[in-house]
């Protein structure tokens, strides 16, 4: 069954289109990553999702609502947790977790809920006093105090040290084995790799790729790197002309070499047949982050 | 933990916060009596004047505390709340559940009132006990002005909030109105002692014809239609220019 479903979506500030025909369906149980450098569209997409915003063109349905017009029927089954919100800074964790579950017919169990973030020593800690990643994970308890069935998460990690982070990305995990539903906007790369099981990577108002993290790499134009020092010095231009190679630098007074599969294939003939000794010899897969360098057209 | 409906929790939680302030307690429950009191103490206030035909300045300054109190609620405390709730994005998160933001609006609206309601009994009561000035003899027609002037202060203080994008330019549109505000509901000269042109203008405004209002039921009498129909004429138009261009984020 679909849990999200948006189609043709069109939505234009002051005559700019911020989004320009965004299509994907996200499968229930799925982590769908929308992943975009800054001004991509992803907020707005996901305004669009949780009903902040009415689409100019194309529509919308999570779990088989519109959420422009069945305002009730979204808002029972989706959990949003919004870029840059914030609560009242002397409520209290535990203030917060009451009000936002006054508002829901059947909320979840708020002890259990706070347990499983971490927020029980913190009840009775004011909003304002919470460090960044306390903030996080009470936002992501609000976000499931409703019970729902698929979370919204925008910039969910941006501002937090690596530890929080780290931490906050296996309560997301968690999520997903227990059958939420979740889309996430990010602009991290080990985020998305980690994360999600689908990634729409969201350019100028569309969507450039879709795919599984590993997808998404295997396309890129560089999908591994050969860096080594080279015992005898070597001709950058029999490098160069390496099937498959994207370029060629030095760094570190080591010779890196972008290419594909068949690159790594010609460079140990190569390696063989002029018998160059090549010292510290490293075969890497390209990251997320070539991959989305490439499909988002950015300098690196 | 509770399981009250929506309405009640978000009421209870808005209570509490205000219960958090500090300087909003001292201004909106506490800065009224506080006026009423100094004046109290300078002997010659506590003589009958001619000029307030026989009346004590005390005598006029209880009302004129009621509406400083109205004023502080209305104008000066509420504004920026509602102005940081929408900056800070907590009207939006709270649109993205069943409930609608419209219920921490209303519960401002009910706790502001509430609170004027309060700091002006108290002037009301510290005046009849510390100083002998008579209660209202006319107790319907008094709470009728009252009530009145209440709904006023708050649209007003909506209608501040509802322009201003920034929680700095509601307090700063806040401060503006403030002074005329003060003014006209008699804060440095009752209305009752103002010249006679001066008294119709400011009979027009909604806190110079509350004034007015709660001076007439105050004395025993009915107030007049104009006394009134001013403040409440008021309330609609401000209300209107509320929901016209009040914005959510």
């Amino acid at each position: 069954m679909t849990a999200i479903e948006v189609r043709g979506l069109h939505k234009t500030y002051g005559g700019r289109k911020v989004v320009d025909g965004v299509s994907f369906e996200v499968g229930e149980g799925e982590i769908f990553g929308i992943l975009g450098p800054n001004g991509a569209g992803k907020t707005t997409t996901v305004e669009c999702v949780e009903g902040l915003r009415t689409p100019d063109e194309g529509w919308v349905k999570v779990c088989g609502y519109d959420p422009a017009a069945q305002r009730d029927e979204v808002t029972r089954v989706l959990g949003v947790q919004l870029q840059e919100s914030e609560l009242q800074a002397k409520l209290t964790v535990r203030e917060a977790l009451d009000l936002y579950a006054s508002f829901y017919e059947r909320p979840a169990d708020r002890q259990e809920l706070a347990e499983r973030l971490g927020l029980l020593p913190h009840l009775r800690t004011r909003f304002g006093k919470l460090s960044g990643g306390q903030k996080q994970r009470l936002f992501i308890a609000l976000a499931l105090l409703g019970d729902p069935r698929v979370v919204v998460l925008d910039e969910l990690t941006t501002g937090l040290d690596p530890r929080a982070r780290r931490e906050v990305w296996s309560l997301v995990e968690s999520l997903r084995d227990s059958g939420v539903t979740v889309l996430l906007v990010t602009h991290f790369m080990e985020e998305a790799q980690r994360l999600c099981d689908r990634i729409a990577v969201l350019d100028r108002g569309r969507i450039t790729a879709l795919d599984t993290p590993g997808g998404l790499i295997a396309r890129a134009s560089a999908a591994k790197e050969i860096s080594f020092a080279a015992g005898t010095p070597l001709d950058p231009e029999a490098l160069r002309t390496l099937p498959g190679a994207v370029s060629v630098r030095t760094e570190d007074g080591r010779a890196v070499v972008a290419g594909t599969e068949e690159t790594v294939a010609a460079f140990v003939s190569l390696l063989a047949r002029e018998g160059i000794t090549a010292g510290q010899l490293r075969v890497a897969d390209a990251s997320l982050d070539d991959a989305y360098l490439d499909l988002t057209g950015t300098e690196r | 933990m509770s399981t009250a409906g929506p309405a009640a929790t978000v009421l209870r939680t808005e209570f509490r916060l205000f219960g958090r302030e500090p300087a909003a307690l001292f201004w909106v429950m506490l800065s009224p009596t506080v006026l009423l009191v100094i004046l109290g103490l300078i002997p010659s206030f506590r003589e009958a004047s001619e000029d307030l035909g026989g009346r004590r300045v005390i005598d006029v300054y209880v009302p004129v505390s009621v509406l400083f109190a109205l004023i502080m609620a209305g104008l000066q405390a509420m504004p920026p709340v509602l102005a940081a709730y929408r900056e800070r994005g907590i009207l939006r998160r709270m649109s993205t559940t069943p409930v609608r933001p419209g219920a921490v609006l209303t519960a401002q609206l009910v706790l502001h009132g509430t609170a004027a309601l309060v700091s002006s009994v108290l002037a009301i009561t510290v005046g009849r006990i510390a100083f002998g000035v008579a209660l209202p003899e006319n107790l319907a027609g008094y709470l009728l002005a009252l009530l009145l002037a209440v709904a006023g202060a708050l649209a007003l203080g909506s209608a501040v909030c509802a322009v201003s994008r920034t929680q700095k330019v509601s307090t700063a549109i806040g401060s503006v109105v403030f002074f005329p505000a003060m003014f006209t509901a008699g804060v440095w000269v009752p209305v009752q002692a103002m010249p006679d042109t001066l008294q119709r203008i400011v009979g027009f405004t909604p806190f110079g014809a509350a004034s007015e209002a709660l001076d007439a039921a105050a004395s025993g009498g009915w107030p007049g239609w104009a006394a009134l129909g001013v403040p409440a004429l008021w309330t609609a138009l401000l209300t209107g220019a509320s929901v016209r261009w009040f914005r959510w984020e």
